[in-house]
């Protein structure tokens, strides 16, 4: 199936980033594909670069990062949402764009199913 | 529908809204923080128990193990790992998170 | 503004999938911003002709009560966008008669007209649609 996924909560403060990244990551194991990933919300903060979590810990951001790389996944962060917290494109992570809302509702229409994270 | 909750129900009432809605045939899934309403003695017992009479109740295994609560899970909730989350999704026609 | 759906390629995107799209708000306004960007989505839903219903249960019913205020707290009152969405065509709006009733609330308390539904009817309509998603 075709799998979509919205992540409407930042990095360690919400385990829904986690989560996400863990159905993702099963999905994919399982032959699924993920149409998209959208991030809405705080869920923008999981597209800067600029994160520099302890060594010791998962590093949220350059794991969704490798995600995409690895299996091609479209990893989308809402324009509106990131322009009111401060994420810009010359900060974004590797893997991530910046586009419209539309894309959130696009992923409802085309993915077979469209599971939400969040807080 | 495949229904999920991740919020303790000491601390939110998603769990209380999702039964409330939830009909004949629905499954319900805690996850997070949602999974202490399947542990033994909680305040929510009895709503789960009562839930499984007409739904089915899983939870994720991984979370109950994070929280130390894995052998305290309340008979007849099925734990489930995250392949299992995934087929839970493809398998019903349609998925609610009660953020 | 252009780019809020996506770029130029979003239009007819849906090659004629018509889904039931079902937006859930659970809180209240102000508190959170849950409320507002909610909102955001579903205006832009608008553009892609589905089939879309908002349901308001829980502090959500709070959302369409009029007479808000926000003078005094200093943040944009966004109320009036929810009479907007008849513009837009988004006409289903559904309430949770439970809710209202435990916040002391009625039809008359709210903005916009909209359904209220029982526990049942709304558990049938959430039965109904293909994508739901809650904020």
């Amino acid at each position: 199936m075709k799998l979509g996924i919205l992540v409407n909560e930042g990095p360690y403060t919400h385990q829904a980033s986690d989560t996400a990244y863990q159905f993702a990551t099963a999905a994919l194991e399982k032959g699924h594909r993920i149409y998209r990933v959208f991030f809405y919300h705080d869920g923008v903060n999981n597209a800067t670069r600029l994160t520099e979590p302890p060594q010791d810990d998962r590093h949220i951001v350059n794991r969704w990062s490798k995600l995409a790389e690895q299996h091609g996944i479209d990893l989308v962060v809402c324009v509106a949402a990131a322009l009111r917290r401060g994420i810009k494109d010359e900060i974004l992570a590797k893997g991530f764009r910046i586009s419209g809302l539309g894309q959130l509702v696009e992923t409802g229409i085309q993915a077979d199913r469209l599971v939400v994270f969040g807080d | 529908m495949l229904h999920i909750v991740n919020k303790s129900p000491f601390e939110r009432n998603a769990l209380d809204s999702c039964l409330r809605f939830g009909r004949d045939g629905s499954a319900v899934l805690l996850i997070e923080d949602g999974v202490y309403a399947v542990t033994r003695g909680n305040i929510a017992e009895s709503r789960i128990k009562a839930a499984l009479g007409q739904m089915k109740i899983y939870a994720l295994r991984p979370d109950l193990e994070a929280r130390g609560m894995q052998d305290a899970v309340i008979e007849g909730v099925q734990l489930v790992d995250y392949g299992g989350f995934v087929d839970l999704v493809t398998g019903h026609t349609a998925v609610q998170s009660w953020l | 503004m252009s780019d809020l759906t996506g770029g130029g390629e979003m239009q007819d995107e849906s090659s004629g999938i018509i889904k039931k799209f079902m937006f859930v708000n659970r809180r209240a306004p102000y508190g959170t911003v849950y409320a507002l960007e909610a909102l955001e989505v579903v205006l832009i839903s608008a553009a892609f002709d589905q089939d879309i219903s908002m349901v308001f249960l829980d502090d959500g019913v709070y959302e369409l009560v009029k007479g808000q205020q926000t003078k005094a707290i200093d943040v944009k009152n966004f109320s009036p966008a929810y009479r907007a969405l008849e513009g837009y065509d988004i006409e289903k709006l559904y309430v949770d008669a439970d809710s209202l009733a435990a916040r002391g609330l009625t039809e008359d308390n709210l903005l916009v007209p909209v359904e209220v539904l029982s526990a049942a009817q709304m558990a049938e309509l959430m039965d109904q649609q293909d994508v739901v998603i809650g904020f």
